[in-house]
């Protein structure tokens, strides 16, 4: 009975995240300086239309269409990477980085959002149709590729942020398909290697702890190798790959371990975040009346950092709220997921819930200082076109694989 | 295993769910974390993050006249600052206003200064500017967003010169008086008084500074005042009332010969009131208030006639005949002469002292004279023998105790101490031990010598004579600081016959004066003796001789002789006595006469042997 009203009600909680972003963008946009974020909430209201148009076509299309597509939409987006590669600008938040598609000044969108979809759709072509999931190191190769050639792209910008996306959505639909976890912890293992290398005891414990693992999972020996001599690769690896990090990258992560290495810079925004929400309390400041929001203390308060608006103004409460609607929509994504009627629109709506978990927990971990700082936005409640319009296309592919479990004439 | 089981993917989906659950359980724990057990903390590092405490300054308060007449008053005025992200976007604004407001290098070095020491707040660029250059700035406003004007009270002067060293000045506080505290609640910025009145009752006049906090954002700029109620009020500081008599000191200056150097100290002898107190060449304290023009300030202190100086109370100079009086007093009270004594060596024109003769200023000589003719010819020789009874020991003992050797007291900073030997030691210290003969008596007792005098000190003695009792406390302009009175320890009668001969001084030659013939003036004329060109002139008097309401002494130099400054003195007197109609301030068809009087020029103190082997000159003094 619940779970019947989880899935139908799916659309709902996409709603209501789309009309709290409004709202808190309008609030955003109210500061006693003048900022990028003022009325702001009124384009975002033009993309929350596009959006809805979006999601009603996504809602019309078969998934048997979609699937047959897919191969074609997945090439596209990647050419678009490789497009915004070379003719790509900064903006925002990552002046730096070529992220954008712009024509004659016009930003268009970031093309990454779109890949993110179009690799979960790839992928789920891919992953559908087996009949049983990969058993080995090598047979996951495919599955690498497709999300590895988006990846890297995205990761030349350089997009660390995307790149975690990515990440998050192989994990997630591998899981999906049955993986073996010792397998995906092995898949996983050399960038635990990477991030356990910032120590010589942490990366000797971990070289130890994953040879113990190797024993006793026994995979094939040639793979066994291969993980190995990657993670020890890895490791030797991680101060070259440190030095080929651009600044800013490397200052987030160095902040997020310590914020006061240097409050007026790298640090403010986690520092200024924390003590926005902190000082929300349980009831908040009161919707628009949040100081440091207001007086521009919190930095990108309508894109990265909404959510401490939130929790600054409705305080704790509020912050419930949207993480219960944040939490019904991913339930409600997997039960679509698990109930769906073939494959590809189940691997599909698995890879959108990873997509969206990954973006929530990175963004709203990032606000309360437990994440490190990589500008991904908040589905629905950061200011920005692209990625609006491709969560409201995903959440309208979503409602019709919802849909067609319903009338499929099956019961469970 | 594949999707198509139905019971594996339930399963996972379980996992799934649990792992969506933990992640969102973790996440509303690290907001519990922020919101609820660390709200207190962050309420705190927020309203920090804000609210910037900003000193409310107190207003200054005003210096008035006897009257009521305000002397030192705050008018509107706007104070320039900005605030810059760094040190580079400064310099830019600086440039940009250069035009308008025309910084020297040394401001624009001390700006730059300031900044590199609290870069968070907005530099203070100018205090003190006109209308005109605020509404120049206000044009450059949207070119320059860091700029910050703000109304800041500033120190007038409605009288200017006519009572600049009285009043004094203001000026903001230098770093090292801060490091040394000399001012109680001062702070960078603060307005102290420099001189005169506004630097002795500083601490009653500064009030104290009040707090208001401003909402600022996050780089710095002021938002709103955050409201009343987390204000605290400045303390206004006091009105400080002075005994100045404003019409009179106003006169004082009109007076005053022009183009002349000195000044006038007017003063009730019955309590000590300071009616007026000038000094010539004056300036103008206004161009001083807060920051001063680097030229005003150097053509200020460049200028050879020093109208910084004080001369009522910084200037010393031989006290001359007027100390005649002193002498006078001395003997009477230890009761070595009478009125009417006369001294064994008749005037005839010198006194032959051992090997030296000392003249007296008439080469005729005065005759065989009473103590009363000698005060009122002023005769040396008289006094050169009633030095030599005093005795030079008993001379400099009561000297000391009717104050010639200690600073008179008036509530006046940077009051210059007077030369007078306490003892014989000084002379010993400073020629030796046999370095010096008693002949440095004779030299005492006509007021040269080691005894050099500031006109503050000289109008307290006088005072003293002038007063009911012989005693008198200590010049005050407020109030007085200590009890510190000094007596002349005279009978009412002595006093009253020291009096007398004073008026006789003046009353030969007042005849002239039908205008305030009914009043009866006393007063001593003197001459200093100046090394450096003409002598200077002394006048001191007071009036009505039988019950004096008023002393005046007026120091002009170069001006020859005291002659020249009595009518100076006594229309001031007038001006006091009679009301402002008597007189007019330039003299005219009013004239007094007195008496010609000068002083011989000191005798050098050499030791004899050393005086014998020199060129023999006779070591006599000019005579006039």
């Amino acid at each position: 009975m619940f779970g019947k009203a989880l899935d139908s009600a799916m659309p709902l909680w996409g709603v209501l995240l789309v009309a709290l972003g409004l709202t808190l963008l309008f609030s955003a946009g109210v500061t006693e300086v003048p900022s990028a974020a003022s009325g702001i909430w009124k384009r975002q209201a033009l993309w929350v239309g596009i959006g809805v148009a979006a999601a009603v076509i996504a809602f019309r299309v078969s998934p048997r269409i979609l699937e047959w597509a897919t191969p074609a939409v997945y090439v596209g987006a990647l050419l678009l990477l490789g497009l915004t590669l070379i003719i790509g600008t900064g903006a925002g938040t990552a002046l730096g980085a070529k992220s954008w598609l712009a024509i004659g000044g016009v930003r268009l969108g970031q093309p990454a959002e779109l890949a993110k979809l179009a690799t979960v759709l790839m992928l789920a072509r891919h992953l559908g149709p087996k009949r049983e999931p990969p058993f080995t190191l090598t047979q996951l190769l495919p599955s690498l590729a497709i999300v590895g050639i988006p990846f890297v792209l995205v990761g030349l910008q350089p997009d660390l942020g995307s790149g975690l996306v990515f990440a998050g959505l192989l994990f997630a639909m591998l899981f999906w398909a049955g993986v073996n976890h010792w397998l995906l912890f092995l898949l996983a293992s050399p960038f635990l290697s990477l991030l356990m290398a910032f120590s010589t005891l942490s990366w000797g414990v971990w070289i130890v702890l994953l040879t113990v693992v190797l024993l006793w999972v026994r995979p094939y020996v040639v793979e066994g190798l291969v993980v190995w001599v990657g993670n020890l690769a890895m490791g030797l690896l991680a101060l070259e790959l440190w030095g080929r990090l651009a600044p800013y990258q490397q200052n987030r992560l160095l902040s997020f371990l310590n914020p006061e290495i240097d409050p007026r810079a790298t640090g403010w925004h986690i520092i200024q975040s924390k003590v926005a929400i902190g000082s929300g309390g349980i009831l908040g400041k009161g919707f628009t009346e949040g100081t440091q929001k207001r007086l521009a203390f919190l930095p990108e308060q309508h894109t990265d950092f909404v959510f401490s608006v939130l929790g600054e103004e409705l305080g704790f409460l509020g912050v419930l709220g949207a993480l219960t609607l944040f939490a019904l929509l991913i339930l409600s994504l997997i039960r679509i997921s698990q109930r769906a009627v073939d494959p590809f629109s189940s691997f599909a709506v698995a890879g959108v819930a990873g997509i969206l978990l990954t973006h929530i927990v990175v963004n709203v971990g990032m606000t309360v200082g437990i994440m490190p700082i990589v500008g991904i936005p908040l589905p629905f409640l950061s200011y920005g076109g692209s990625f609006l319009v491709v969560c409201c296309l995903a959440l309208g592919m979503a409602a019709r694989v919802a849909y067609e479990a319903r009338h499929s004439g099956y019961t469970s | 295993m594949s999707w198509g089981d139905r019971h594996q993917a339930a399963r996972r989906a379980d996992v799934g769910r649990i792992m969506v659950l933990a992640t969102f359980t973790i996440l509303t724990l690290a907001f519990f974390r922020l919101q609820v057990i660390g709200a207190d903390r962050y309420r705190v590092q927020s309203e920090e993050n804000r609210l910037r405490p900003v000193p409310v300054p107190a207003p200054r308060g005003l210096i008035t006249d006897r009257h009521g007449a305000v002397l030192a008053e705050n008018v509107p005025g706007y104070s320039v600052s900005l605030h810059a992200v760094s040190g580079d976007s400064l310099r830019t604004m600086l440039d940009r206003l250069q035009p308008i407001l025309r910084l020297d290098s040394v401001e624009r070095a001390s700006i730059l200064e300031r900044y590199r020491r609290t870069p968070s707040e907005a530099v203070p660029v100018r205090r003190n500017v006109s209308f005109d250059v605020v509404s120049a700035l206000e044009e450059q406003r949207p070119w320059n967003p860091g700029l910050v004007i703000q109304s800041d009270p500033k120190r007038r002067y409605p009288f200017a010169s006519t009572t600049a060293h009285l009043v004094g000045y203001v000026g903001e506080i230098s770093e090292e008086e801060l490091r040394t505290g000399a001012h109680r609640g001062a702070r960078l910025g603060t307005l102290v008084g420099r001189d005169g009145i506004e630097q002795f009752y500083d601490a009653e006049l500064r009030g104290r500074d009040g707090v208001k906090y401003i909402e600022v954002d996050a780089l710095n700029r002021t938002v709103r005042d955050a409201g009343l109620e987390s204000t605290l009020e400045p303390e206004p500081g006091r009105t400080i009332r002075t005994t100045i008599d404003l019409g009179l000191q106003q006169f004082v200056e009109s007076t005053f010969p022009l183009g002349r150097r000195g000044a006038v100290v007017a003063m009730d002898p019955r309590s000590g009131e300071v009616l007026a107190l000038f000094s010539a060449p004056s300036f103008d304290p206004n161009v001083l208030v807060g920051g001063v023009d680097p030229t005003e300030w150097r053509s200020l202190a460049a200028d050879r006639d020093f109208p910084l100086f004080n001369r009522a109370i910084q200037a010393r100079y031989p006290p001359a005949s007027p100390f005649k009086l002193a002498i006078a007093a001395m003997a009477l009270r230890r009761g070595i002469v009478s009125f009417n004594s006369r001294m064994t060596v008749p005037c005839r024109g010198g006194f032959q002292y051992y090997n030296r003769y000392f003249r007296c200023w008439r080469v005729e000589g005065h005759g065989n004279v009473t103590l009363t003719e000698a005060i009122q010819y002023s005769c040396d020789v008289y006094f050169y023998q009633l030095g030599l009874k005093l005795g030079l020991t008993g001379l400099l003992q009561d000297g000391t105790a009717l104050g010639f050797g200690n600073l008179s007291g008036v509530d006046l900073p940077s009051e210059t101490e007077p030369i007078f030997p306490r003892s014989t030691e000084y002379y010993n210290r400073r020629y030796g031990p046999r370095g010096w003969t008693s002949a440095v008596t004779l030299n005492l007792a006509i007021g040269q010598g080691e005894n050099t005098q500031t006109l503050i000190n000289v109008v307290r003695f006088y005072g003293m004579l002038a007063s009911p009792h012989g005693t008198t406390a200590a010049p005050h302009l407020v109030a007085t600081r200590e009890s510190q009175q000094h007596s002349l320890g005279l009978s009412d009668r002595d006093l009253a016959d020291l009096r007398a001969s004073l008026v006789a001084v003046v009353d030969r030659g007042t005849a002239a004066a039908a205008q305030i013939a009914d009043l009866k003036i006393a007063g001593k004329t003197g001459t200093a003796q100046n090394p450096h060109g003409p002598d200077h002139g002394w006048f001191v008097a007071f009036a009505p001789a039988d019950d004096p309401q008023i002393v005046v002494g007026s120091i002009v130099e170069f001006a020859e002789h005291g002659s020249r400054v009595a009518p100076v003195v006594t229309r001031i007197i007038a001006r006091y006595l009679l009301g402002a109609d008597a007189v007019r301030p330039r003299g005219g068809e009013y004239r007094l006469e007195v008496p010609a009087d000068s002083a011989p020029e000191p005798i050098p103190i050499l030791p004899d042997t050393a005086l014998l082997r020199g060129t023999g000159r006779e070591p006599a003094g000019r005579v006039r």
